[in-house]
C-alpha cells in the first residue's frame, strides 16, 4: 500500500469507480426515465388509469392508433395503466425499504454493539421471526385486514423486511467493536454512545447502503407477486402484477396485454438490479 | 547494471542445477502492464543453499513462482529458466506436472492457507507420495507417517488423520515440508518458511531445513526478508531490491562485508535490532526526581470463559494470573513472550480495556478499577495504546486530521477549531509527516504513516504513559526503524512512560530499561533489560534469548544445531506446578508439584523458578 | 456436532409452536367467524353450533385441543368449502405440489452447478459476458413473468407443449412449469458456483496443492470444489424455500391442481382455517428443509464441526 492514491477519499472513489461503467449509467439514465415517465404521464395523457374509451375496446398497440400501447378489454389505455403500476411499484417499495432500512439498523446497532444478554434476546426474536416463512406472514397479514389498503401492504412488506437488515447490522456492528481503532477510540474517553455515533454508524451505512440495492427490487417483486395472486392492490388500481394477471387471462387473444405491463416490469428490475450490482462494485474497492 | 553472474567465485567446473537468465516477470491487469521482477540471473547449484533476501514487494516470491509455471492469473515471464539443463519456461501443463513436486519442491509462506483444509493431513501425504511413486496405500501410508516423524512432528500417528486447523503454525509447517519432499525433489524452494512463527518455532524449523538440505544433499532456495534467518541456513546471498538483482556472493561476503549500498543499509538494520550495537540513551535516562509510580498492577489476573458450543460446560481461561510491575514515570518497561503469553492482555488490562477479575491497577496512585464511568473516562487521557495492526487502529471513514484532533474534541471542550487544527498540525509537523496528509484516508497512506498518525492520535493530550501492543511486526525493516526513533526521541523530549509489548527481543533491549517475561499469562522474571541479555536466571528466558536469530552467518549455524523442541501448551489446560516444567530442560520432581514464587535474585531481577540459584 | 444440531432441532420447534400458535389465535380471533356469513342464526342454535364445534371452552382449552388436533393431522374445517376438512383438501392437492417442487430442486442443482463449474473453467471475454447477462436475466424475471411467457410461445406459438392444466400420467404438463420454477435458482447458484469456485481456484492452498505435482483435474475435483461447493449447499435451504413460494404462483399460472391453488383461494375467500392449516404444513416442510441444509452444511464444513 505504498501507491498513493489520489485524495478525496472512500466515498469520490466509489463514485468514480461508478461513472466509469457503462452498463450502470444506462440503467441510470433509464430508470430515471422511467421514474419521470410515472410522475408525469397523468399530466400528458388525456386517459386517466380507469376511464374508458368505448370506442376502442381491445385494441392492439400502434404508433398512429389513439391509444400507442392499445387497450384491455375495458377500453382503458395500456400505456397510462402501465405507467400508473410503475408509479405505485416505486412507491411501495422504496416506502417498505425505507422502513425495513430503519427498523434494521436501529435494532441491529443496538444488539450488536451492547452485546451481552440483551444482544442475545433481540436476536433470538429476530431469529425467530426470521424463520417465519417470510411470504406467508404477507400473506396472513393481507388475509386478515381488509384487503387493497396500502397501508396493510407496506407493513407487511416492511415489516418483514427489517429482519435481515437487523442481522446483517449486527454481524458488521460485533465485527466492528473488536476493531483496534474502536479500542481505541474507548481508550481516548468517548463514551460508549459517542461511540456508537461517531465511529460505528458511519462504518455500518456503507454496507447497508448497499443492501438497500437488493432490498429495492425484492420489494417490487414482492408486491407485484402479491398483487398477481390477487392479494395486493387490487381493481380498478393498476399495479404491475395485477396488470399481468389480467394479461395472463388474454393471452391467447391479446398478447399484448401481456407483454406490454411484463416489459416493464423486466426493464425495471433489470436496470435496478444492474445498478445495485455496479453500486456493490463501486463500494467495495478490491478488484475483482 | 552489470548482470552478476552467479558462480564468479571459479566454481566454472559443474554447472548450475537451477539456472536464471535475464528472468523478467510481470502481469496484465485492468491499469496496464505491471513487472514484478526484471532480468534476474541467478544460479543454484547441486547441494547448495541459496538465500534470496529482500524486502517485501520486491518480487521474491513472483521470480520463483515463475520458475514454477504458477503465477496467478495475467502473470507472464520471459527470459530462461534452466533445470538441470532442460528450458522450463515455455513448457506445457504435463511436463510442469511431472516436474514439480518430483523435482523441485516449494514450501511455502503462511502454512494455515497453504494446506487444504477439508482433508486430513495424512490423507494429502498419502496422495503425493502415490503421484509420484508407484506405491499402494498401505506403502504409502508407513512412507508418510515416516515422513512425519522425520520432520519432527509430534504425535505422528494422530496427526495423520487431523485437518490442518486442528494444528498448530509450526506443525501446520512440518507437515508443508513433509509434503514437498516426498517426491524426492532435487531443488527445495522455501519461500518465507519462518515467517509467521514465534520465534522459537522458527529456530526448531530452520534447524529443521538445514538438516534436511544436508541429508538429502538437496539443493534450497531460501527467500526470506529476515537476515538473521538467512545467515544460519544460506551458502550464498542473492539480494533483490524492487524486482532487480542488486548483490550476490557468499553468506559471508553478502553479510560481513556488503559491496551496495542498499545491503548494507539491511545489514545495518538487522544488526541493530538484533542487539547488535548498544541502545542509544535510552538506558541512560534518569527518572524525575520525585517519581511515583505512573503505572501499577498489583496481583493482576484476567479470566475468560470459553464456551465450546452453547450447550457446552463453560471452561475458564486464565489469560493472566497474578502479574505485577510498577512503571515510574518517564520509565520503560518491555513485556516478552511468545503468542498466546498473555502479552496483549497484560495491556489491555493495565489500561482497563479489558476487565480483571482480581488484583487492583493503580494509575498515577489512583485506583483505576474503582473508579465511576465519566471519571474514568476523563483519567484516560494520562495513559494511551497503539496498536499492531496500522489499518485497523483508524478509522477508515474519517481523515487524519479528524481522527487525531478527536482526543482534544473529548477532552480539550474549550478549543476551538483553528485551535485544534493547529494542534495537530503542528504534532503532525514533529512526527514527520508532510502536511498534506492531513486530508487523506487511511487507505491512502502505507503501514509505516498510519502508525505514526496513531501515534500522533496517542500523543497530542500529552500522555504519561505509552502502551505498545506490538506495534512494529507489521511492518518493514527500515519503517520499524523510524518508528523505534521516534519512539526514542518522545521519550528524550517529554519523559514519557513506555510500556512496549513486543515478541522481538532484541528490540526490546534497545527501548526499554527494564523487561517482564511472560509465559501463559505468568510471570517468568523481571529484570533491568542489560541484566536480562547478559544472564538471564529463568530458563525460559534463556530459551527466548537463544532463539533470535544472529546475522551473523558464521555464528548462526552453529546456534541453529543447538535449538531445543517443544511447542506451549494450551491455555485452557496449564501444567500444574510450575506452568514451564514440560518445556524446562532443568525440571525436576518440585516442578512438576508446586508453583514458584516470585522472589527476588539481586541486582533488580525476580524471577519465579525453584532452581534458579543452582542454574546462575 | 450433536450438540448443534439438538440446538438447531429445538429452535425449529420453538418456531413451529410460534406459527402454531399464531395460526390458532388468526382463526379464533379474527373477524368473520364460521357462523357469521349466513342468514342470522337463533341464539340457541348458535349455542348448539358452538357447542359442537368446542367454542364455547375458555380459550386455552380450545388451544390445547387445537395442538392436540394438529398432533393428529386434523386441521378442522374448512370455512368455504364446506363439504371437505382441510386435511382432505390438503391430500389433493399436495402429493403433485410435492412432486412439481422435488424435480424442479433437482433439475436446478443439478444445472445450475454444471453451468458455474463450466463458466468458471472456460474463461473468455464473450463467455462471461454472456453468463453475466443471461443469469442477470433469469433471476431478476419473477415466476408469473417467465410462466406465461413460456406458455405463449412454447404453448400457444410452437405448440410443443401444453399451455396450462394437468393430466395424470402425462409428464409433458410438468415440463414448462419446472422450468419456471427452476430458472431462477438455477441461475443463482450458477452464479455462486462460479464465484466461490473461482475465488478457491486463487486460494494458496490450491497454488501448493499444484507445487506438489498434482494434476489439474484432480486438484479440482478433490482439492477446490468441495470448499466451492459449500455456499451451494448453504443455500439449499433458502432455494428450497423459493420453489415453495414460487410454486404458488406457478400453479395459479398453469392451472395445476396443487395445494398452493387451495392457499391463494384460501386466502382470497378469507377461509382462515385452510390458509393457516397450510401455512403450518409449508413453514414445517420448509424449516425441515432449512434445518437439513444446515446440518449438511455443518458436517461438511470441517472448520464448523469442531467448534
Amino acid at each position: 500500500m505504498n501507491e498513493a492514491v489520489p485524495a478525496g477519499g472512500f466515498w469520490l472513489g466509489a463514485r468514480q469507480r461508478l461513472s466509469a461503467n457503462p452498463r450502470a449509467l444506462v440503467a441510470l439514465a433509464v430508470l430515471v426515465l422511467l421514474a419521470l415517465l410515472a410522475l408525469c404521464a397523468p399530466l400528458l395523457s388525456p386517459w386517466s388509469y380507469d376511464g374508458i374509451d368505448w370506442q376502442h375496446l381491445a385494441r392492439p398497440p400502434g404508433l398512429t392508433a389513439a391509444h400507442w400501447l392499445g387497450t384491455d378489454r375495458l377500453g382503458r389505455d395500456l400505456l397510462v395503466r402501465t405507467l400508473a403500476g410503475v408509479r405505485l411499484s416505486l412507491l411501495i417499495s422504496a416506502l417498505a425499504t425505507a422502513l425495513s432500512l430503519v427498523i434494521g439498523l436501529l435494532w441491529g446497532a443496538v444488539a450488536g454493539f451492547c452485546g451481552g444478554r440483551l444482544d442475545g434476546w433481540m436476536m433470538r426474536f429476530v431469529d425467530v421471526l426470521y424463520a417465519l416463512p417470510y411470504l406467508f406472514v404477507v400473506i396472513i397479514l393481507t388475509t386478515l385486514f381488509p384487503r387493497g389498503r396500502i397501508t396493510v401492504l407496506l407493513v407487511a412488506l416492511g415489516a418483514v423486511g427489517w429482519l435481515t437488515t437487523a442481522r446483517m447490522v449486527r454481524a458488521q456492528t460485533r465485527a466492528l467493536r473488536r476493531r483496534e481503532f474502536i479500542e481505541a477510540a474507548r481508550a481516548g474517553g468517548l463514551s460508549p454512545g459517542a461511540i456508537l455515533l461517531r465511529h460505528v454508524l458511519p462504518n455500518v451505512l456503507g454496507p447497508v447502503a448497499v443492501y438497500a440495492t437488493l432490498i429495492v427490487p425484492q420489494m417490487i417483486l414482492s408486491e407485484s407477486f402479491l398483487s398477481f395472486l390477487g392479494l395486493g392492490v387490487q381493481e380498478p388500481h393498476a399495479s404491475l402484477g395485477n396488470l399481468i394477471y389480467g394479461g395472463t387471462q388474454e393471452m391467447e387473444s391479446a398478447p399484448w396485454m401481456l407483454l406490454v405491463p411484463a416489459l416493464f416490469l423486466v426493464v425495471l428490475l433489470t436496470c435496478l438490479n444492474l445498478l445495485g450490482d455496479a453500486l456493490r462494485d463501486a463500494l467495495d474497492p478490491r478488484e475483482r | 547494471m552489470p548482470s552478476i553472474h552467479a558462480s564468479a567465485e571459479g566454481e566454472g567446473a559443474q554447472a548450475p542445477l537451477l539456472s536464471l537468465a535475464g528472468l523478467s516477470v510481470g502481469f496484465d491487469t485492468r491499469r496496464g502492464r505491471v513487472m514484478a521482477a526484471a532480468g534476474i540471473t541467478l544460479g543454484v547449484h547441486r547441494g547448495e543453499c541459496l538465500g534470496v533476501l529482500g524486502e517485501s514487494g520486491a518480487g521474491k516470491t513472483q521470480v520463483f513462482l515463475a520458475v514454477m509455471g504458477l503465477l496467478g492469473p495475467g502473470g507472464f515471464a520471459t527470459g530462461s529458466v534452466r533445470f538441470a539443463g532442460q528450458e522450463l519456461l515455455g513448457q506445457g501443463a504435463a511436463a510442469l506436472d511431472r516436474l514439480r513436486g518430483a523435482a523441485i519442491g516449494m514450501v511455502f509462506q503462511d502454512p494455515m492457507t497453504s494446506l487444504t483444509p477439508h482433508l486430513p493431513v495424512g490423507a494429502q501425504l498419502v496422495e503425493v507420495l502415490r503421484r509420484h511413486h508407484a506405491i499402494d496405500r498401505r506403502e504409502a501410508r508407513a512412507r508418510a507417517l515416516a515422513l512425519l516423524t522425520r520432520v519432527q512432528l509430534s504425535d505422528p500417528a494422530r496427526r495423520f488423520g487431523q485437518c490442518p486447523h486442528e494444528l498448530s503454525g509450526g506443525m501446520r509447517q512440518r507437515v508443508m515440508i513433509a509434503l514437498a519432499l516426498s517426491g524426492e525433489p532435487r531443488l527445495l524452494i522455501a519461500d518465507e518458511p519462518t515467517s509467521s512463527l514465534d520465534v522459537t518455532v522458527q529456530a526448531q524449523i530452520l534447524a529443521l531445513l538445514k538438516d534436511l538440505q544436508r541429508e538429502r544433499g538437496m539443493a534450497m532456495v531460501f527467500i526470506s526478508h529476515d537476515l538473521g534467518a538467512l545467515a544460519g541456513v544460506a551458502d550464498r546471498v542473492a539480494v533483490l531490491r524492487a524486482g532487480s538483482l542488486i548483490e550476490c556472493g557468499t553468506a559471508t561476503a553478502v553479510l560481513k562485508a556488503p559491496r551496495e549500498l542498499y545491503t548494507r543499509s539491511l545489514v545495518r538494520q538487522a544488526a541493530l535490532l538484533a542487539g547488535g550495537l548498544p541502545p542509544q540513551g535510552v538506558a541512560g535516562l534518569t527518572p524525575p526526581a520525585h517519581a511515583g509510580a505512573a503505572l501499577a498492577l498489583e496481583a493482576v489476573s484476567v479470566r475468560f470463559v470459553v464456551r465450546r458450543g452453547a450447550l457446552a460446560r463453560a471452561l475458564p481461561l486464565i489469560a493472566l494470573h497474578e502479574a505485577s510491575f510498577a512503571l515510574a514515570a518517564g520509565g520503560s518497561l518491555g513485556i516478552v513472550g511468545e503468542s498466546g503469553g498473555g502479552k496483549s492482555t497484560l495491556a489491555r488490562a493495565a489500561l482497563r480495556l479489558i476487565e480483571p477479575c482480581a488484583g487492583r491497577v493503580l494509575w498515577m496512585g489512583h485506583d483505576a478499577l474503582a473508579l465511576a464511568p465519566q471519571e474514568l473516562r476523563r483519567r484516560r487521557r494520562d495513559l494511551q495504546i497503539i496498536f499492531q495492526d496500522p489499518y485497523g487502529s483508524l478509522d477508515p471513514r474519517m481523515t487524519v486530521a479528524e481522527i487525531v484532533a478527536e482526543p482534544l474534541r473529548v477532552h480539550a471542550a474549550g478549543l476551538d477549531s483553528l485551535a485544534r487544527r493547529q494542534a495537530v498540525h503542528a504534532l503532525l509537523a514533529r512526527l514527520g509527516l508532510p502536511g498534506e496528509l492531513a486530508a487523506r484516508y487511511p487507505h491512502e497512506l502505507s503501514g509505516g504513516q498510519c502508525q505514526r498518525v496513531a501515534l500522533a492520535r496517542a500523543m497530542i493530550l500529552e500522555p504519561r504513559v505509552l502502551v505498545c501492543d506490538e506495534p512494529l511486526s507489521a511492518l518493514d525493516l527500515p519503517t520499524q526503524e523510524q518508528i523505534v526513533s521516534l519512539l526514542v526521541q518522545l521519550r528524550q523530549e517529554s519523559g514519557l512512560g513506555l510500556l512496549f509489548i513486543s515478541h522481538n527481543l532484541a528490540l526490546v533491549q534497545r527501548l526499554c530499561e527494564r523487561v517482564l517475561v511472560l509465559y501463559l499469562g505468568r510471570m517468568m522474571e523481571l529484570a533491568p533489560s542489560a541484566r536480562l541479555f547478559a544472564a538471564a536466571r529463568h530458563p525460559y528466558s534463556r530459551e527466548l534469548l537463544a532463539a533470535i536469530p544472529s546475522p551473523d552467518p558464521q555464528l548462526q549455524p552453529q546456534r541453529l544445531a543447538h535449538v531445543a523442541l517443544g511447542e506451549p501448551p494450551s491455555p485452557l489446560t496449564p501444567p500444574r506446578g510450575c506452568v514451564y516444567h514440560p518445556r524446562c530442560p532443568h525440571a525436576q520432581a518440585l516442578c512438576r508439584e508446586r508453583v514458584p514464587a516470585w522472589e527476588p535474585a539481586g541486582e533488580g531481577v525476580e524471577v519465579a523458578c525453584h532452581r534458579w540459584r543452582e542454574l546462575a | 456436532m450433536r450438540k448443534l444440531a439438538l440446538r438447531r432441532i429445538a429452535a425449529m420447534g420453538v418456531t413451529l409452536l410460534v406459527i402454531v400458535t399464531l395460526s390458532f389465535a388468526i382463526i379464533r380471533l379474527a373477524p368473520g367467524g364460521p357462523f357469521d356469513q349466513e342468514q342470522a342464526l337463533s341464539p340457541a342454535v348458535r349455542a348448539n353450533l358452538e357447542r359442537l364445534y368446542g367454542l364455547d371452552q375458555p380459550l386455552p382449552v380450545q388451544y390445547l385441543h387445537y395442538l392436540r388436533a394438529l398432533a393428529h393431522g386434523d386441521f378442522g374445517p374448512s370455512l368455504r368449502q364446506r363439504d371437505f376438512t382441510v386435511r382432505e383438501l390438503l391430500a389433493q392437492g399436495l402429493p403433485l405440489s410435492a412432486t412439481l417442487g422435488l424435480i424442479a430442486l433437482v433439475a436446478a442443482v443439478l444445472g445450475g452447478v454444471s453451468a458455474g463449474i463450466a463458466a468458471a473453467l472456460w474463461r473468455t471475454a464473450g463467455a462471461d459476458v454472456g453468463f453475466a447477462t443471461a443469469s442477470a436475466l433469469a433471476i431478476a424475471l419473477p415466476g408469473f413473468v417467465t410462466g406465461p411467457l413460456l406458455a405463449l410461445v412454447f404453448g400457444l406459438h410452437l405448440h410443443w407443449l401444453p399451455v396450462a392444466g394437468w393430466e395424470a400420467d402425462a409428464p409433458r404438463y410438468l415440463v414448462l412449469p419446472v422450468l419456471t420454477l427452476a430458472l431462477p435458482v438455477a441461475a443463482y447458484l450458477a452464479r455462486l458456483t462460479r464465484a466461490s469456485l473461482l475465488e478457491v481456484l486463487r486460494s494458496p492452498f490450491v497454488r501448493s496443492a499444484r507445487a506438489r505435482g498434482l494434476g489439474a483435474v484432480r486438484v479440482l475435483w478433490r482439492h477446490a470444489l468441495p470448499p466451492a461447493l459449500l455456499p451451494v449447499v448453504s443455500y439449499l435451504g433458502p432455494a428450497a424455500a423459493y420453489i415453495i413460494t414460487g410454486s404458488l404462483v406457478v400453479e395459479s399460472v398453469f392451472a395445476l391442481p396443487g395445494s398452493g391453488r387451495f392457499l391463494v383461494q384460501g386466502a382470497i375467500d378469507r377461509d382462515y382455517p385452510l390458509v393457516m392449516g397450510m401455512v403450518v404444513v409449508y413453514a414445517a416442510l420448509t424449516l425441515l428443509l432449512n434445518l437439513a441444509a444446515d446440518l449438511a452444511c455443518g458436517w461438511l464444513d470441517p472448520g464448523s464441526r469442531h467448534e
